[in-house]
């Protein structure tokens, strides 16, 4: 009994419980220090920017901003864009655990250029993806000549948001699995062998849940950047209101039009939105760590 | 159940692992692999456990109880292993990580909910961990944890236990007590059991035959008794046990001298004052350091002519007789040495001032100079 209870006063001394009485010492000092400059670098970087898009959308009435809010041709945009986003992540996640484990698993001939392949939707310029997706994906493109005829639209279409977007969103789910796939204990493996259980059960049982944090973390980010990407959907959407409008192609519309308080309005539900969907997906993941580490 | 290992070989890449091993553990015994890192005994134990498997599956076989079970997986053994480093899952509870054996059995195998609880409650009391069942790994300490993986590879009845460095990862303290609960834990289901170690004194004190590995082969197999009374080579001698080596001169020719080795353990070394009365066998050596913390007094020494460093192991009571200090020069007695030239063994006892040898080529001239 007594092990937990030291246990509990070291991992307090490190400031994880976040319980710590001010007088403990902590290993590292500067906390202070440290905490006033993230919060300023935070401020300046991130939420000072954001405050002024609330900012210009106050600029309008309540009524006015709930009217351009909820139009049609808004809202069937943030269906698209939040919902293609997830379809992309949800595929990104189930096609990225595969990709990641493959990497991290097996050795093969091409690894290591499979492995650096794997960051090039990173580094592209969006509108360059766009470009190419649209090219192989249109009618008389590459793949979509044998597309087409199967009844895929991939270009102009839903289905080429998807595609952009799970294009943009693969690398996330894969960075995020390798290490800890790599971190993961052969011998907790072993064990479940030995004690009988299959490669379902030791798969789904043992590895999973160890590595069901990082895997909601690359999967929370995939979706973060879909619902944000821009430069390669106006390529291959084809952008027909309410049909593949993305909403964050309908702010940069506005301020086209100089609309600027409109496109702030509409800008702020995105962003309130998103900030929503994300603090739902890092809730899960606090939760799934607590499962996958115990409590110490 | 018994076990027979036969003729296993076991290549990484280029490094051998093992070459051509047979091993056999009879039903109900405690045997101990023992080795250095690097000897084979953990693949060799892999193997038995079916997390490894030999190079040829034709010359190689494994027989649980005269069954064959050389390409059979892990699952289907009925072993119970338990790693060195716990292995437990994390993200169980410590009744979930108990009864995952259990529960992996197909449905209709599978035992009522409330049987496998009771079970889990057993092996739970069994190891001395009752009423900790709610914990996660993570709120036990080293040797609670180590029980769990016991009670964990127990819970499915196990025909054989496998344990890798078992106690590898304890202090001094918790290694010593987990190491008798073993054995009377053992003596008490009397399943076959093997461990690995390469803590000699961890072999010697829990197992009821050691087999001591090296570069990939057996040396020697034996009760601990025998292996450490009569080793049959220079490694063994070494590696269980403190011992003085000396480069001896048997055999006339002078290349042959390298390869002499004469063995002597420092308890089998009788120190005399310098003017005691000569003996024919002893020779002179001069004290370099007095030990005499602890239950023997340790003194280091070196010989007088060669300067070969040795060490003597002699009682409290006789260290305060011959009042040693450094510097001093002591009459050296030797009561029973080993010599291993060029792989033939040679045993030696001196008593009352004579050579009784084992083999009439052996001389006291010869193995001093």
């Amino acid at each position: 009994m007594n092990d937990t209870s030291d246990s509990n006063d070291i991992s307090s001394a490190f400031g994880r419980g976040g319980k710590a009485p001010r007088a403990n010492r902590r290993v590292l000092p500067g906390f202070g220090l440290s905490l006033g400059f993230a919060v300023s670098y935070l401020s300046l970087i991130v939420l000072i920017p954001l405050a002024g898009v609330f900012l210009r959308a106050s600029e309008i009435s309540w009524e006015e901003f709930w009217s351009i809010v909820t139009s049609r041709r808004v809202v069937a945009s943030y269906k698209i864009t939040f919902g293609i986003s997830l379809a992309a992540a949800a595929t990104n996640a189930v096609f990225g655990l595969i990709a990641a484990w493959v990497l991290v698993r097996y050795s093969f001939p091409g690894r290591r250029i499979f492995d650096a392949i794997v960051d090039l939707p990173f580094a592209l310029p969006t509108a360059v993806a766009g470009i190419a997706l649209t090219t192989i994906y249109a009618e008389n493109g590459f793949l979509g000549q044998y597309l087409y005829p199967l009844g895929l639209e991939t270009a102009y279409s839903r289905i080429g948001i998807y595609i952009a977007l799970t294009f943009i969103g693969l690398p996330f789910v894969i960075r995020s699995l390798q290490p800890v796939l790599e971190s993961l204990d052969k011998e907790v493996e072993e064990a479940s062998a030995t004690l009988g259980a299959g490669r379902w059960r030791t798969f789904f049982r043992v590895i999973f849940p160890a590595i069901l944090p990082a895997w909601l973390t690359g999967f929370s980010l995939a979706y973060a950047r879909a619902i944000g990407e821009y430069g390669s959907i106006i390529f291959i959407s084809g952008n027909m209101p309410l049909r593949t409008e993305i909403t964050p192609l309908i702010i940069v519309q506005r301020l086209e039009n100089f609309q600027v308080a409109q496109a702030a309005a509409v800008a702020a539900v995105m962003l309130v939105a998103s900030f929503a969907i994300l603090l739902v997906i890092n809730v899960l993941q606090r939760w799934s760590e607590s499962l996958g580490q115990a409590r110490g | 159940m018994s076990i027979k290992a036969i003729q296993i070989s076991k290549t990484f890449g280029t490094f051998k692992a093992l070459e051509n091993v047979s091993l056999e553990v009879p039903d109900g015994k405690l045997v101990s692999l023992l080795g250095p890192s690097g000897s084979g005994k953990t693949t060799l134990l892999r193997i038995l456990a079916g997390l490894e498997f030999p190079d040829s599956l034709e010359t190689s076989r494994v027989l649980f109880h005269g069954k064959d079970v050389t390409a059979a997986p892990a699952g289907r053994r009925g072993v119970g292993f338990v790693f060195q480093h716990y292995a437990l899952f994390k993200h169980m509870t410590v009744e979930s990580n108990v009864a995952f054996g259990l529960n992996s059995l197909p449905r209709k195998e599978r035992p009522a909910k409330d049987v496998i609880l009771t079970r889990v409650c057993e092996l739970l009391q069994l190891v001395h961990l009752d009423g900790l069942g709610g914990r996660y790994p993570s709120e036990l300490s080293g040797g609670q944890r180590q029980r769990v993986a016991l009670a964990r590879a127990l819970a499915m009845n196990p025909k054989v236990l496998l344990l890798d460095e078992p106690f590898g990862a304890l202090d001094a303290k918790v290694r010593k007590d987990l190491r008798r609960w073993l054995r009377t834990f053992q003596e008490e289901i009397k399943v076959t059991t093997i461990f690995v170690t390469h803590d000699q004194d961890e072999a010697l004190e829990l197992a009821d035959e050691v087999v001591v590995m090296n570069n990939a082969r057996i040396e020697q197999v034996g009760d601990p008794q025998t292996v450490y009374d009569r080793p049959v080579s220079p490694f063994v001698i070494e590696f269980l046990g403190n011992v003085n080596r000396f480069v001896a001169g048997v055999g006339s020719e002078t290349k042959d001298r390298e390869k002499d080795v004469l063995y002597v353990r420092p308890h089998d070394v009788e120190l005399e004052p310098e003017d005691h009365e000569t003996h024919a066998y002893a020779l002179k050596a001069k004290v370099q350091h007095v030990f005499s913390a602890g239950n023997y007094g340790r003194v280091a020494l070196e010989r007088v002519g060669t300067r070969e460093p040795f060490e003597a192991e002699v009682s409290r009571e006789r260290l305060r007789e011959l009042d040693l200090v450094p510097g001093r020069v002591v009459s050296v007695i030797f009561r029973h040495v080993r010599l291993f030239p060029k792989g033939e063994f040679l045993e030696a006892d001196i008593r009352d001032g004579s050579l009784v040898a084992s083999t009439s080529s052996f001389s006291a001239k010869t193995m001093y100079s």
